[in-house]
């Protein structure tokens, strides 16, 4: 370490430009030349990641640099939630879903300088299923998701068949979620050897937490467009440089570093002060600031959705549609976008984002409309309720940048069709998820889900497939045509099956109001180029270039 | 003295003992718990139950806390929730943040501290008097993470004078040895790197020494005042001692002994005030960890960053009293 | 060897000392030719003018968002002052100045009973422990030093961090608690200087009750320095309340009104309109200026050395 900084900087002086030992030398933009490729980039990040192996994590702070190190067979078109090919160039299905085959790139080395075959493909899948330490299931969040458990526990993947260049991946019933989910963060092909090396499956119990094996920790080994070079746990820095192997587009930059930045006024601030060169999902509030500052904010496409749960389980009263039509009709979901929600976000008509197959258009709408609810209830002789309305503190997600607010908004809306509110507020962590979605205590509650891929399995599915203590409507008819729809191979028919649903869940079951869809942005400073915000915020950075100052 | 400092230890511990009882139990008893922050987002309910029993986290109370007293004697305080790292580790590597930037703010208050308190005092009534000591009271009445937030905004972000938060750039790429990014600088020869983290250090140390400079300043002027009135200062003036010999032989030398008293106390509340500050400019170190504990409810680290805590701030105490004992040698003797 | 404990301990029995030398006439003949005392006392009366008449003064409610300052409400730019709304909106929509008024109270609510809960546990631990001496004292003066052998702030976060539900009384509490060591070791200090003062000699010689002589003479000459703490522990009760807002530990609920809350609220726009923290800011250090000048005057008043 003591050397890096100078070794690196006499390399790279030698192999590329000047430019960039200047930039490796200097503290800011000391450099003279302009360039397009070269140089090193810091990012903002919020928190720390929890550790590099993407089958062990479930979230983004910890996706945000296995994204750069790593490939999944499927992948995403750049700023959509489209299908492109990423390790495998093809991929087919058998006609009743059951069978996936793909076809593997050819030419692709691991890091450590392995090839990447169709073995070394079915190696990773047959390793995530074989995981027997529960210490090791308990953190595969999405593995056990999609695949509905583990070899030992009657996950429905079966096997999978290496044959030339193709891999044969066999489950036991099909899924809307693919061929989308194989594109998940989390299901990213590791280098075999470096597997075995560092022990990767060593995840043990300590306390009332894990250790992880040093794969995870410091020794990550993928096919992406960087190589991981060191995780600085002291400076809280993550430093990758370029693969110069890479089978697609090879990175621009010489270097990325993500900075770990807990406190969001003070991402502002270095961004301002150009010590930082990015971070993600600045707070709404300071797009016009960091626009006049000559960063550029980019906006996502929306791909979630906020909604106000009603529990009926505690309050006989929401057991009436009316009742439940009635907080439809009060909320004024055109002002609280207006006024509370980014530029680019949107009303909500039913639970998914538009772009998602099987979107309906001609769901019913429930317009603000403060006298028709006041209505509504009387009908349903319910003018004096009172309810019990949970929303989350010390958080900010996607979908609700600003929760607080947002509950003050809705919860004036229905104090004026007379609708008593208790606020009940509680900390994301430290109560909120398990009382709503475990004890199901609330009879409303803020919520909402960003999608994993596009796929209404992945968004109503989750929410209405079955008997969950968040909601209550309980009805299975509603369950099943669902579950229905997610069951059917064939995709006309699938969207299909999934328009009938939501417009059945908006007219005939309203178990939840939907309130928005919000687009969180990603803000970089006028010297980067070519980050492609993404939907499903899977930024590859390969495409990034800085110009030097 | 050895006797004297193992039995100050000693005392340490049943004090630690009864803290990390009722923290157990109130940890424990609270909604969320570690599978709710160990998982993210997208775990369901029944995830959560699998890794309670994982962890263990199904089992009575008692049974759990004599495993993490076990463990905990052993010094194995269980790994973070959020980082999959030893707390202990982490602590360790906060520490001398931590105490970095407490000297730092120290030794600003003490340095314009006693001259401006000394000052003060000289011209008591005076407008010099009066503006010193309501600045300082000024001083005490704001919140020290708004200061923080002017204090960055204006010398950071508006002038760029210092960075605005972090304890080193980014491409400094400074070598660890002991923590204390300045001294490791220097020790390494990477004098860049030294420079650096203390052109880091000024804001936060200057936002953080708001109130022990206050405190001392008031310390300062009133333990002057009274030695000025007192009767051996009477007798040197009467005796036709010059005016400045006087002050800096008698006056000054006689009042900055409750002053390094007050400079003691102030050492140990230094270490709670971080937690602010720390948090405002983003210093990676206890009072970091203790603030991310809390959103994140990472119990491990909340109940090791308190424990530890604790015992630092009972360590800290003693190493002041140390040093008086060794410069004063009156208090050697009670 | 002295301790820092010991010396902790010690500020807090110098201001005992002081006790017996209640707040009479020559204390408030001092008071009144300090400037300092007088703008202490301003600022507090001000403060405690405006609560009680805020309903009164503030031409709006907390909770109302107006629908003409909603049309321009956005995420990035919140309107400014406009007829009927002195002070512009606040990031909700809200008549932000309505707010500044209405918060007062609610300031003063938590700084006083903060402060309240501090004192009355104090003085009733510190009372026991002084009145009796023996075990009870050496009981209830170790549990005392457990408390102030922790920082304070590190205190009042660790309390208000791990009630289940946080809200407005669990900040209170937690402020409160900080302060109870203090109390008790200050009325504990003058009792016992008290048991051996001439006064209470002359009672006991008398044949009056010991109950009858700690209420009637003991308890109201301890009261002086009592006064003076609790003048200074408001001051620290709001900044702490504030701190604890800060972190993110304090009242959830966005309809309520009070400086450190709004302060803490309003970091999150401080792009957009830097005013929403500038208002709150500027009050809550006035206000806790004002306590701590009207507490240090007091302190000096009542300390013997100042009567030189």
């Amino acid at each position: 370490m003591p050397t890096t900084r100078r070794l690196l900087a006499t390399v790279a002086a030698g192999v590329l430009t000047v430019s960039l030992a200047a930039c490796a030398t200097s503290e800011r933009g000391g450099g003279t030349q302009a360039g397009a490729t070269g140089g090193t980039m810091v990012f903002g990040a919020a928190g720390a990641p929890k550790n590099f192996d993407p089958i062990f994590n479930d979230d983004g702070e910890s996706f945000r640099p296995i994204r750069q190190m790593y490939d999944t067979l499927v992948t995403y078109k750049p700023g959509t939630t489209d299908l492109a090919p990423g390790l495998a160039t093809e991929w087919s299905s058998s006609p009743d879903g059951k069978q996936w085959t793909f076809t593997i790139r050819q030419g692709v080395k691991f890091h450590d300088g392995t090839p990447l075959d169709a073995a070394a493909v079915c190696t990773n899948f047959d390793r995530w299923a074989n995981t027997t330490s529960e210490a090791a299931q308990s953190n595969m969040i999405y593995y056990a998701d999609v695949f509905e458990g583990f070899r030992n526990s009657g996950g429905i993947y079966q096997s999978c068949q290496a044959n030339g260049d193709k891999a044969t991946v066999s489950l036991s019933k099909y899924k809307g979620a693919f061929p989308a989910a194989f594109g998940l963060t989390s299901l990213s092909i590791s280098s075999p050897a470096a597997l075995q090396q560092y022990d990767a499956d060593n995840v043990t119990q300590s306390g009332d937490s894990f250790s992880y094996p040093a794969y995870a920790t410091d020794h990550p080994t993928g096919t992406g467009a960087f190589r991981f070079e060191s995780y600085d746990r002291t400076a809280n820095t993550i430093t990758l440089v370029r693969n110069d192997e890479y089978w697609g587009e090879k990175a621009k930059l010489d270097k990325l570093v993500f900075k770990i930045i807990p406190d969001e006024n003070a991402r502002k601030q270095e961004l301002t002060a150009g010590t930082i060169d990015g971070y993600d999902y600045p707070s709404p509030a300071d797009y016009n600031a960091l626009k006049q500052a000559g960063q550029q904010v980019l906006i996502r496409q929306p791909f979630n959705v906020l909604y106000m749960g009603i529990n009926t389980k505690n309050n006989p009263a929401l057991k009436d549609i009316r009742v439940r039509q009635a907080l439809a009709y009060a909320i004024d979901r055109q002002a609280l976008v207006q006024t509370k929600l980014p530029e680019g976000a949107e009303v909500a008509t039913q639970f998914m984002p538009k772009t998602v197959a099987g979107y309906a258009d001609d769901v019913q709408q429930y317009p603000y409309d403060p006298q028709k609810a006041k209505d509504l209830l009387a009908q349903a002789g319910a003018s004096n309720l009172t309810l019990n309305f949970y929303y989350p503190t010390e958080v900010t997600r996607p979908y609700m940048p600003n929760p607080t607010d947002l509950f003050q908004l809705i919860s004036e809306n229905l104090k004026q069709v007379g609708i008593t509110v208790n606020a009940v507020p509680r900390p994301w962590n430290g109560g909120f998820k398990d009382d709503v979605q475990t004890a199901g205590k609330q009879d409303l509650h803020l919520l909402g889900w960003t999608g994993d891929y596009n796929d209404a399995g992945n968004f109503i599915g989750t929410f209405f497939g079955r008997e969950k203590p968040e909601f209550g409507p309980e009805d299975p008819a509603m369950y099943a045509q669902i579950n229905a729809a997610d069951a059917e191979p064939d995709p006309a028919k699938h969207a299909a099956a999934y328009e009938q649903a939501n417009r059945d869940l908006m007219a005939k079951y309203l178990p939840a109001v939907p309130i928005s869809s919000s687009p969180p942005a990603i803000v970089v400073s006028g010297a980067i180029q070519g980050l492609v915000p993404s939907p499903l915020t899977d930024e590859r950075f390969n495409t990034v270039s800085k110009t030097q100052s | 003295m050895l006797r004297f400092i193992v039995r100050r230890l000693i005392q340490v511990v049943p004090t630690l003992l009864l803290l990390s009882v009722l923290l157990f139990a109130w940890l424990r008893s609270l909604p969320g718990g570690p599978a709710a922050a160990l998982l993210g987002d997208k775990a369901t309910p029944e995830k959560i139950a699998q890794l309670n029993t994982v962890l263990g986290l199904d089992q009575p109370i008692p049974v759990q806390y004599f495993r993490f007293l076990g463990r905990a004697v052993t010094g194995d305080f269980g790994n973070s929730l959020v980082t999959g790292e030893p707390v202990t580790t982490e602590i360790a590597r906060a520490l001398p943040a931590t105490i970095e930037l407490s000297i730092a703010a120290l030794l600003l208050a003490v340095v314009l501290g006693i001259p401006l308190g000394y000052v003060a005092a000289r011209y008591r009534g005076r407008p010099l008097d009066t503006t010193t000591v309501i600045a300082t009271l000024v001083g005490v009445a704001v919140p020290v993470f708004f200061l923080g937030y002017l204090l960055k905004q204006f010398f950071a972000v508006d002038l760029g004078w210092f960075p605005p938060s972090g304890r080193q750039a980014v491409d400094i790429d400074a070598t660890h040895v002991t923590g204390f990014a300045v001294l490791d600088g220097l020790l390494t020869r990477e004098f860049d790197a030294s420079w650096d983290a203390l052109v880091h250090l000024v804001l936060p140390a200057v936002a953080l020494a708001t109130i022990p400079l206050a405190v001392i300043v008031r310390i300062t002027r009133a333990s002057v005042l009274d030695v000025m009135g007192s009767d051996f200062v009477r007798t040197a003036n009467s005796k036709g001692l010059a005016p400045r010999t006087v002050r800096e032989r008698h006056v000054l030398r006689n009042a900055l002994l409750p002053v390094s008293t007050t400079i003691g106390l102030q050492t140990g509340l230094l270490l709670a005030g971080a937690v602010l500050t720390e948090k405002v400019f983003v210093w990676g170190g206890l009072g970091t960890l203790l603030a991310q504990a809390i959103e994140r409810r990472d119990y491990p680290r909340l109940q090791a960053v308190v424990l530890l805590g604790a015992l630092v701030y009972v360590i800290v105490n003693l190493l002041v009293d140390l040093s008086y004992a060794i410069i004063d040698p009156r208090v050697r003797v009670r | 060897m002295t301790s820092l404990l010991e010396r902790r301990r010690r500020r807090v029995d110098e201001l005992a000392e002081a006790s017996g030398r209640s707040l009479t006439a020559d204390a408030f003949l001092r008071l009144r030719r300090n400037p300092v005392a007088i703008v202490g006392a301003v600022i507090v009366a001000l403060f405690v003018l405006v609560s009680i008449l805020a309903p009164w003064i503030a031409p709006h409610d907390a909770a109302t968002a107006f629908p003409e300052l909603q049309r321009t409400l956005r995420p990035d730019s919140i309107p400014g002052a406009q007829p009927g709304f002195p002070l512009g909106s606040d990031q909700n929509g809200r008549d932000f100045f309505s707010r500044m008024i209405l918060a007062s109270r609610q300031t003063l609510l938590v700084g006083v009973l903060a402060t309240l809960i501090g004192l009355v546990f104090g003085v009733l631990i510190g009372a026991l422990a002084g009145a009796f001496g023996g075990w009870v004292d050496t009981v209830l003066m170790r549990v005392t030093d457990v408390l102030l052998s922790i920082p304070s702030l590190l205190l009042a976060i660790s309390i208000a961090a791990l009630a289940a539900r946080p809200s407005q009384t669990t900040v209170i509490i937690a402020v409160a608690l900080v302060s109870v060591p203090i109390f008790a070791r200050l009325l504990r200090g003058s009792m016992l200087a008290q048991r051996e003062s001439d006064h209470v000699l002359a009672a006991t010689s008398l044949g009056v009750p010991r109950r009858a002589i700690v209420l009637r003479h003991m308890l109201p000459n301890a009261m002086g320095p009592v006064i003076v703490q609790a003048t200074l522990t408001l001051a620290t009760s709001i900044l702490d309340a504030a701190a604890l807002s800060f972190l993110g530990l304090g009242d959830g609920d966005p309809a309520r009104a009070e400086w450190g809350l709004m302060l803490a609220n309003a970091q999150a726009y401080l792009d957009v309109r830097p005013a929403l923290a500038f208002w709150p800011a500027i009050a809550i250090i006035l206000v806790a200026l004002g306590f701590t000048l009207l507490g240090e005057a007091l302190r000096e008043a009542l300390d013997p050395k100042g009567r030189r």
